[in-house]
């Protein structure tokens, strides 16, 4: 009886599991890294990258945070968590040891299975570079299943550059390309200054064999698909990634419902050709 | 003069033009280097030259009383520098510097002005190309505007 009940608790998709905060780092003034650990000490979670969590901070909300680790490493559960609010700041403040709950993942991935052979395009703003690290762990560390990697990423200012090392690491990989770019920069900046867009001129893009992934605020992937569509890529080869209040992350309570899809479960990430008709609509 | 002329045909803004026009503004072209950190032009002076980037990387700055001057643009290999020779007051709206040592076509605004009186065709050629990019870079500063990454 006891064993039923323990996996009843362990399959119940609303019941949070213990977890563990083993690591918290500052990535940019308002971003955190979390570095989570099943609490029992058992192997942790598998997880397809686009896929996202949970995370209960008790006693004061739960949230929905995209996996932002290796899908290699299921040992642990990594995030990248930007303080805007109550749930978030009180997220960002625990301490190595606290207790925080995880459900899930949940969502649909990203798709790294169908891009194999191909070359994989990413553009990733602000913190949508988070949901697509998995996806850049996930090519290089099967380096020789992929074509180019090819990476653009927009952020405000230099301040708000996300895994800086990390960048500079990756584009150091064979056939990989890592442009970065801010909106406004300072004098100190020697890098790109202007929108994600304006990185285009300098990608090498084999338009003909790439899948692009796109992850940021939506306004700025209706800007980005409309230039990855000049530069010749097919709609179908375009994928992104959508945001809308979530609750019960298994398609029960509908808040968030987008049109005929509930982006919980039959998202975050989408084939562009399935929500473009949806993107447009102001009441969406 | 051949070279410059090769320099201009060759340059992506020019991509596809006549090799007669190319013939006429080579007569206004002339090959600059900008030392890392040189000043280009800045806010308020005489636009007076229209540059082709050859290599190197400017950077525009827009500069605000008491704060440290804002770049708002990265212009690279490849891109134009400057369109206020084409309009009047034919002043500089920006200053521009060079991040790294920059190689350019500078083509003299005044003598462009003239050829393009002189030969219609030639000047509707220029503005076609050059509101195309200023179409392009409207659209990047709207972009920018709506400070898209914001804490919402």
């Amino acid at each position: 009886m006891a064993a039923l009940a323990t996996i009843l608790e362990k399959t119940d998709p609303m019941l949070p599991q213990p977890y563990v905060v083993r690591q918290v780092g500052k990535e940019t003034p308002d971003t955190f890294g979390l570095t989570l650990e099943p609490e029992d000490g058992a192997s942790g979670t598998a997880f397809r990258p686009g896929q996202f969590s949970m995370l209960w901070v008790f006693g004061v909300g739960e949230l929905p945070i995209s996996i932002s680790g290796d899908p290699s490493d299921s040992g642990r559960l990594v995030y990248t968590v930007r303080s805007v609010g109550k749930a978030t700041n009180a997220l960002v403040s625990r301490e190595v040891g606290d207790g925080i709950g995880v459900r899930g993942p949940y969502g649909t991935g990203w798709p790294v299975e169908e891009a194999r052979g191909r070359d994989v395009i990413i553009v990733a703003g602000g913190i949508g570079l988070a949901p697509l690290r998995p996806v850049i762990y996930e090519v290089l560390n099967n380096r020789k299943d992929y074509g180019r990697l090819v990476l653009l990423y927009g952020a405000r200012s230099p301040r708000d550059v996300l895994y800086r090392k990390e960048l500079a690491a990756w584009a150091r990989h064979r056939e990989t390309q890592v442009l970065t770019t801010v909106d406004y920069g300072g004098l100190s900046w020697k890098g790109h200054v202007g929108v994600v867009t304006t990185l285009f001129k300098y990608a090498r893009l084999q338009p003909a064999r790439s899948v692009a992934m796109l992850c940021g605020p939506e306004i700025m992937m209706r800007f980005v698909t409309r230039e990855l569509e000049v530069h010749g890529l097919s709609r179908d080869n375009i994928y992104v990634s959508m945001e809308r209040n979530m609750k019960c992350a298994v398609g029960f309570c509908g808040h968030c419902q987008y049109g005929p899809h509930f982006i919980c479960k039959d998202g975050p990430v989408f084939p562009y050709e399935r929500i473009r008709p949806l993107l447009e609509k102001y009441e969406l | 003069m051949e070279t410059l002329e090769r320099f201009i045909a060759e340059h992506p803004f020019f991509a596809g033009l006549e090799s007669y026009y190319t013939g006429l503004l080579v007569g206004c072209a002339s090959n600059v280097r900008f030392e890392k950190g040189t000043s280009i032009f800045k806010e308020g002076g005489d636009a007076n030259e229209f540059y082709l980037i050859r290599a190197g990387k400017v950077a525009l700055e827009l500069i605000e009383p008491h704060r440290r001057p804002i770049v708002i643009s990265t212009l690279s290999e490849g891109e134009i520098l400057g369109w206020s020779w084409l309009l009047p007051p034919y002043q500089w709206k920006f200053n521009a510097h060079a991040l790294e040592e920059t190689r350019a076509i500078a083509l003299d605004g005044k003598c462009l002005r003239t050829k393009c009186e002189q030969n219609h065709d030639l000047g509707y050629e220029l503005l076609k190309r050059v509101a195309q990019i200023m179409e392009r870079r409207l659209e990047a500063t709207s972009l920018q505007l709506l400070d898209v990454y914001a804490a919402r």
